[in-house]
């Protein structure tokens, strides 16, 4: 038996993690017989056929590896989403296979182990959109079911983008060993490869999530059953602890600002963490596959990302043409029309988000623009169609509108 | 070939109390044989389905304690279905039919009826103890009889179970002649309890050394609680939320200082979370601190309230203490011989490496680890295993599946194999993170006291599963889930199979036909396929991936009790 390896190198001086990783396989595979034949598919592992350049191997690698990654980290197919909010990974590939599993979500809604409530980087989102945001986020964000891919991981805290393993034994392309100079090529051809290999790689796992087993799936991790590996029970009771919790001090942590979204005609609330949004289309846009069951109508369409203040124009889009509207309710108890206000504002003041019938919200339409337009002593020109008995010009109305709004 | 009668035996015998030693000391002649089973009164049985109650009744006619375990562990994750198995109702009916005088009835992962209460409360006039931890299937009524008829009863203890609560008044149902009783955990019930029977009941109760409440207990009934038991040695809190200027609030500092003998505090599972002042007085002499279900406790909090426990041995934590509380943790408890740090689900909150580099530099007797956490490198595990090799347990769980080392972007091999080089008597491991078939070989080589591995999404090919059974001469339960293990694996030691528990296998690569092949090769395991609802039936294609296997060894054969989608092969 070798000499203690692992602790050992510190005998030498520096331990040296990448050392280690490769010196050990090395020693280890002279010493057991019968294992030189076969690559290992670590990184430190020896090839079959030169063990002498494996300890280079895991060194170019590295370097291979931090160029690389993140040329081609985004924009791939199958990027990943947080487990958390699946549904976001609906934005990028439209997947039905996430519909059945929608009943898991209610009960992890509030239970968040940590690596949830990362932003989500859907791989239709441009390259620098994603980087913008993965700089933002300072813990890790899987977003490749690959790990060569790897965001340069030292200039800031540590980000782990791709991680994945591939079967050995599974009817594979033979590209995804990860060998040096085949990384390189995989990296060349990777969203083909990516493409291709992602059904040898995830039919190879039957059960892990659903969602790998379509090509198009980014949210695999959301949809694994069982992990992390907690008890159901404190799952349970955390989530509802949390729950209460919240009732009592009303303070969510700096970290995660969870708000209750509701839906008319909806059988269950959701729960959102506002931070994981930068602004109001995202907001719409998860909401809107979070609820699609619900077949909201134009809620989303009408944000464009960045924009922050309703039109007039859109104003009327909305009034006319969707079913449903967003609101909140602010610090204030009232309920507001959502978008109108700058989203850090929105954030600081938002309580609860509720969905409401695009009928019942016209009040609320109308009330905000008539306190937009308060100042300036517009009439409300949408008033006189239909709702001249809530909102007639006098300023003093505002306030039984108001209280209707509340009713609401 | 004795030289003693064999009642001096007998007392001799007496004084070998774990069962692997009585186990052993059957195996030396048929004598002993005789004389061990005749006086063994606990009886611990890891696997229901591995014996049946009438065996084990008859080779151990004076039983006075069972403990039961049913459904394999990963069952606590929601990996296997429901209807499962692991009903303990057949095991209390034979009980009951025999003579055994049962007194201590323990299980695990148990399906437990009302009617099996019942049963058992009515069928063994000396039953003292009921332990249940992570069980199911019953109400508060099945509770209610045990309260009821149960007249020497000392311990109801309820661990992590969903209790369908009936909002009966089972406290209610304590006869005024229980005086018996040493330890109630009723911790995880939810709904309301009869305040005022249970006042009664701590009243009446001078033995009561353990008392768990659940989150329906106010403050000033705690507070009434603590005055009739002062001798409390293990105290859960239910509800902690309080107006500091109330008359309750005041009274319950007082209170708290005069229960000199707690030692073990757990619970707060509601709570204000601006002040446990008045918990201080108590920390000091604490030596086991669960406060894993108290998400309310921020931060800051619970790093001032670790600041007094400077005896703890155990403690039981969520992530929220952050990197810098596990710093204070190191610093203050030199005692500390477990540890448990659960994720909140708080983002900014979870603990790294560094608290697990902290701890370990700075509590040598730490030996048993269960540790949540963001993210892991190779070099914190080495300085781990380095500044620590006692560990027994060692439990480490990335969230984020299959993470690498974020510095060196390398597998978490290396880290995992220095735990193994260095622990020497580590019994207990669980893996995550980016591993590849190199940590197995590291495990196989090393681990040679281990009993029980869990993978989850590691490896590469065969190897490393074979690398395991290979290696790990004292393997007894492994428990893998979504790698590439397959056939091959599975098929190459299959006499290996025997001399363990049991093997979960879920998202492999094994196939129906290599799992055919087994069963045919060992028929002294079951090897159960278990089908999910919404798959295929059992189709007959060999090649068909096999989603869920558990085998186990056992006496008795295929279990008469599995549900449809249950398949023995």
């Amino acid at each position: 038996m070798s000499p203690p390896l692992l602790l050992g190198v510190e005998e030498e001086g520096q331990s040296n993690v990448s050392l280690m990783a490769s010196s050990p396989s090395d020693c280890i595979s002279q010493n057991v017989s019968g294992l030189q034949e076969r690559n290992y598919l670590g990184l430190s592992d020896c090839s079959s056929v030169d063990s002498s350049a494996a300890s280079s191997l895991p060194v170019d690698n590295k370097n291979k590896l931090n160029l690389k990654a993140t040329e081609l980290r985004l924009g791939l197919p199958g990027s990943e989403s947080p487990e958390r909010e699946p549904d976001l990974s609906l934005l990028s590939s439209g997947k039905l296979d996430e519909k059945p599993l929608f009943p898991l979500l209610p009960s992890k809604d509030g239970i968040c182990p940590g690596s949830q409530k990362n932003v989500v980087s859907g791989n239709k989102r441009g390259f620098s959109d994603t980087m913008d945001r993965f700089s933002e986020v300072k813990s890790s964000v899987y977003t490749e079911k690959n790990w060569m891919f790897s965001v340069g991981p030292d200039s800031e805290s540590p980000q782990s983008v791709g991680q994945g393993k591939f079967p050995g034994n599974s009817g594979m392309n033979p590209m995804l060993r990860p060998t040096g100079a085949q990384q390189a090529i995989m990296k060349e051809m990777a969203p083909n490869a990516l493409e291709r290999s992602r059904p040898a790689a995830n039919g190879t796992h039957n059960k892990a999530s659903a969602s790998n087993n379509n090509m198009s799936a980014p949210a695999a991790k959301a949809q694994v059953v069982g992990w992390p590996p907690i008890r159901s029970f404190r799952k349970n009771s955390l989530a509802t602890t949390s729950k209460n919790n919240d009732e009592v001090d009303g303070k969510p942590g700096p970290g995660a600002l969870f708000i209750k979204v509701s839906m008319d005609g909806a059988p269950y609330l959701r729960k959102v963490d506002l931070r994981t949004y930068t602004n109001y289309g995202e907001l719409s846009s998860a909401l809107e596959k979070m609820f699609s069951c619900f077949t909201i109508g134009q809620c989303g369409s009408h944000e464009a990302p960045g924009r922050e203040m309703l039109s007039e124009s859109k104003l009327k889009d909305l009034l006319h043409g969707s079913e449903y509207v967003l609101t909140y309710e602010d610090k204030d108890g009232d309920w507001m029309l959502v978008g109108d206000v700058p989203w850090e504002m929105f954030i600081d003041s938002c309580k609860r988000l509720k969905i409401m019938k695009g009928s019942d919200a016209i009040g609320l339409v109308e009330l905000t623009r008539s306190v937009m337009k308060l100042s300036r002593m517009d009439k409300c020109s949408l008033a006189d169609t239909k709702f001249g008995r809530n909102c007639n010009k006098k300023p003093n109305t505002i306030i039984m509108v108001y209280d209707h709004a509340t009713a609401v | 070939m004795n030289y003693f009668p064999d009642e001096v035996i007998e007392h001799v015998f007496d004084f070998v109390t774990s069962q692997k030693d009585r186990n052993a000391v059957s195996l030396v002649c048929k004598s002993w044989y005789k004389i061990e089973r005749l006086s063994r009164q606990s009886v611990f049985i890891g696997n229901c389905y591995a014996i049946s109650p009438e065996r084990v009744i008859g080779r151990f006619p004076g039983l006075k304690s069972l403990t039961l375990k049913g459904k394999p562990h990963f069952a606590d994750f929601n990996l296997l279905p429901y209807d499962w198995g692991g009903w303990v109702y057949p095991w209390v009916e034979a009980l009951a039919k025999s003579r055994v005088g049962l007194e201590e009835l323990r299980l695990k992962r148990m399906v437990v009826s009302d009617d099996c209460l019942e049963l058992l409360s009515r069928s063994f006039v000396n039953f003292k103890s009921l332990v249940l931890v992570s069980c199911e299937g019953f109400t508060t009524d099945g509770l209610a009889a045990i309260a009821a008829n149960c007249r020497y009863l000392r311990e109801l203890d309820l661990q992590e179970i969903e209790v369908d609560d009936n909002r009966g008044q089972w406290i209610s149902c304590f006869p005024d002649s229980c005086t018996s009783l040493v330890s109630l955990n009723f911790s995880c019930l939810k709904g309301e309890i009869n305040l005022t029977a249970l006042e009664r009941l701590v009243a009446r109760s001078p033995n009561l050394k353990s008392l768990r409440l659940n989150r329906a207990v106010p403050l000033d009934t705690l507070q009434k609680l603590l005055m009739r038991a002062p001798q409390l040695v293990d105290l859960g809190i239910g509800s902690f939320v309080y107006d500091p200027s109330s008359e309750a609030y005041i009274k319950l500092k007082a209170t708290l200082v005069k229960c000199k003998s707690i030692r073990s505090l757990s619970g707060f599972l509601e709570v204000v979370p601006c002040c446990l002042s008045a918990i201080h007085p108590v920390c000091q002499n604490l030596t086991s601190l669960n406060l894993s279900y108290a998400p309310g406790i921020h931060g800051n909090e619970l790093i001032k309230l670790i600041r007094f426990c400077r005896k703890l041995e155990r403690l039981w934590i969520l992530d929220s203490i952050g990197d810098r509380g596990l710093g204070v943790v190191a610093f203050t408890c030199k005692e500390l011989q477990e540890l448990r740090v659960f994720p909140s689900g708080v983002d900014n909150a979870a603990v790294t490496e560094e608290g697990l580099v902290a701890i370990s530099a700075g509590c040598p007797k730490l030996h048993s680890l269960l540790y949540f956490c963001q993210q892991m490198t190779n070099a914190a595990l080495i300085t781990v295993a380095k500044n620590n090799s006692n560990f027994t347990r060692f439990r480490l769980c990335i969230l984020d599946r299959e993470k690498p080392d974020p510095v060196t972007m390398q597998p978490l091999d290396e880290g995992f194999g220095a735990i193994v080089q260095s622990c020497k008597r580590l019994r207990r491991l669980s893996l995550s993170g980016l591993l590849t078939d190199q940590v197995f070989l590291y495990i196989g080589m090393y681990a040679e006291q281990l009993e029980m591995l869990s993978i989850a999404f590691a490896g590469n090919s065969d190897k490393g599963m074979l690398y395991v059974l290979n290696g790990c001469k004292k393997l007894r339960k492994l428990e893998i889930r979504d790698s590439p293990f397959g056939n091959t694996a599975l098929l190459t030691d299959v006499g290996k199979y025997e001399t363990m528990r049991s093997l979960w296998m879920s998202s492999c690569e094994v196939t129906l036909g290599g799992c055919q092949t087994l069963a045919k090769k060992m028929p002294r395991l079951n090897v159960e396929i278990i089908n999910e609802d919404d798959q295929m039936e059992f189709s007959l294609d060999d090649r068909q991936k096999v989603g869920k296997m558990y085998l186990y060894r056992t006496l008795v054969g295929p279990r008469k009790d599995a549900p449809d989608f249950v398949w023995t092969l």
